[in-house]
């Protein structure tokens, strides 16, 4: 599975399934994205590393427009991101979202949050919405936590339950934003390892995230962002042991040795 | 000699009047209340700018000058034929509707940002998110405001005596004029009918509170 071409300039493969092209985007005078264009295949896993502050949340939130763009054009398979409303709904169901925080719906049982976005969205009916719920739930190690509510579980539990709830949508690509970071130390695996078996199983992820270890058995490519630009993407060996650019290096040399 | 006695058929229709002029009022702000706030957080500009413009006008108009505007204003606009009781509820569920509004909106700003978002990520629609998701957390910290502008609203349809409606506000008045009783039983006993009523309306809603702390 690292097979997957890394070259930063292949022409939108035909299996291209998120196309940046161009992107812009201002915080008012900051100009957090800066001609992003990014490209990522059907299947491949990008893991998205750089500085804090460097536009890495901005861009995964621009991919399902939970932040707006300036400029440039964002598609997913092939169609693009629309404006507002209905359309732009059903689009982000495709498009599969965890976030730092967890952001569990709090007054939901665990069942109830992976369950809701089936029966609202996808308009199943609720009984297969909660076998297909209590499946996803097994697999990410927290059946047993249905009835719960999320103040009731661990992070790394709430970080999981999170993953099925977004799995549910069958989504055709998974945005992690630091799906670790406001972890414990001792459930950070815990979910990195249903990651990693996400991956394995085909999954198109975007993964911001500063977990090396992840980023080298996982991914098939690595972005190094810095004040909002790409400055290079690579294989994770390459990346990890040859990095080109200055700023990756210097990055690099701070979170490797600590 | 009982002003209660006496009276009792006056009384209980007063009494009536202004559980059914509450009620309704009530339900009228409760629903535009709502509305009113969705649209103060719509993404729609149109919407939201329509949101702040009703609160202010309505939260800044003294509510006697609210019904005198619903009591000419509307036949002068041509919409005849409304009895006064309906155009009380108009008024009254118009003007608490603004109050509602803002205290829905203040539970709203206590929902952690990252629930609408985690809900437009799976893809619902602004409806959706605000009335499966955000609302109902919103809720919790709307409830105890929203019970305190009920009571309000109970209190103030007595200003309903002074056009035309029938309800304790205008019992008393007819019985102070009809003299032969002491004026201070009567306003004792309209007392005790105002805190039947606001007394049920703050039970109701520490009810509600319960059931909201104990669902989490
Ligand atoms: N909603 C916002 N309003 C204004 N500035 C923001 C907002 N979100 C992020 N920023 C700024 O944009 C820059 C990039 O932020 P972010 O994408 O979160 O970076 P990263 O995830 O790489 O740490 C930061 O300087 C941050 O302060
Ligand atoms: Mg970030």
């Amino acid at each position: 599975m690292s097979e997957i071409s890394v070259t930063k300039d292949a022409a939108p493969a035909a299996d291209a399934l998120v196309v940046l092209s161009k992107v812009n985007k201002h915080f008012g005078a900051l100009h957090v994205l800066q001609d992003i264009d990014l490209t990522i295949a059907r299947g491949e896993v990008v893991v998205v590393i750089g500085p804090s502050g460097s536009g890495k949340s901005t861009l995964c939130r621009t991919i399902n427009r939970l932040e707006t763009t300036d400029s440039g054009s964002i598609t997913i398979d092939g169609k693009p991101l629309p404006q507002e409303g209905r359309e732009l709904a059903r689009l982000r169901s495709d498009v599969g979202m965890v976030f730092q925080s967890f952001n569990l719906f709090a007054h939901k049982t665990v069942l109830e949050n992976v369950t809701l976005g089936q029966v609202k969205v996808r308009k199943k009916a609720r009984k297969e919405a909660e076998e297909k719920a209590r499946t996803l739930l097994d697999r990410v190690g927290v059946g047993a936590q249905a009835d719960k509510y999320p103040a009731q579980l661990s992070g790394g539990q709430q970080q999981r339950v999170a993953i099925a709830r977004a799995l549910a949508m069958d989504p055709k690509v998974m945005l992690f934003d630091e799906p670790t970071s406001a972890l414990d130390p001792e459930m950070i695996n815990e979910v990195l390892e249903v990651m990693q078996q996400l991956a394995r199983d085909g999954m198109t992820m975007v993964v911001v995230t500063h977990e090396m270890g992840f980023a080298r058995s996982a991914a098939n490519r690595v972005v190094f962002m810095a004040d909002g630009r790409i400055v290079e993407e690579a294989r994770p060996d390459q990346f990890f042991s040859n990095p080109r650019s200055d700023r990756a290096k210097d990055f690099l040399s701070k979170i490797l040795h600590h | 000699m009982n002003v209660l006695s006496d009276n009792f058929a006056m009384f209980r229709e007063g009494f009536l009047g202004t559980v059914e002029l509450t009620a309704l009022s009530a339900v009228l702000a409760l629903v535009l209340g709502t509305l009113i706030a969705a649209f103060r957080v719509s993404p729609v500009p149109a919407l939201r700018i329509f949101g702040s413009a009703w609160v202010t006008l309505l939260r800044n108009t003294p509510l006697v000058l609210l019904f005198l505007a619903v009591t000419l204003g509307l036949p002068a606009l041509g919409l005849k034929g409304w009895d006064s009781f309906w155009l009380a509820v108009m008024a009254l569920g118009c003007y608490t509707s603004a109050f509602i509004c803002e205290a829905i909106r203040s539970g709203i700003n206590t929902v952690p940002v990252g629930q609408a978002e985690a809900a437009r990520s799976i893809g619902m629609t602004f409806s959706q998110t605000l009335g499966q998701i955000v609302l109902p957390q919103a809720a919790r910290t709307a409830i105890p405001p929203i019970g305190s502008l009920l009571i309000a609203l109970a209190k103030n349809t007595a200003i309903a005596s002074g056009f035309n409606v029938t309800e304790l506000g205008s019992v008393q008045k007819t019985l102070n004029a009809a003299s032969g009783y002491n004026i201070y039983v009567i306003f004792l006993w309209i007392a005790i009918c105002y805190i039947i009523i606001t007394f049920t309306i703050s039970g109701l809603f520490r009810l509600l509170e319960n059931r909201l702390a104990v669902a989490r």
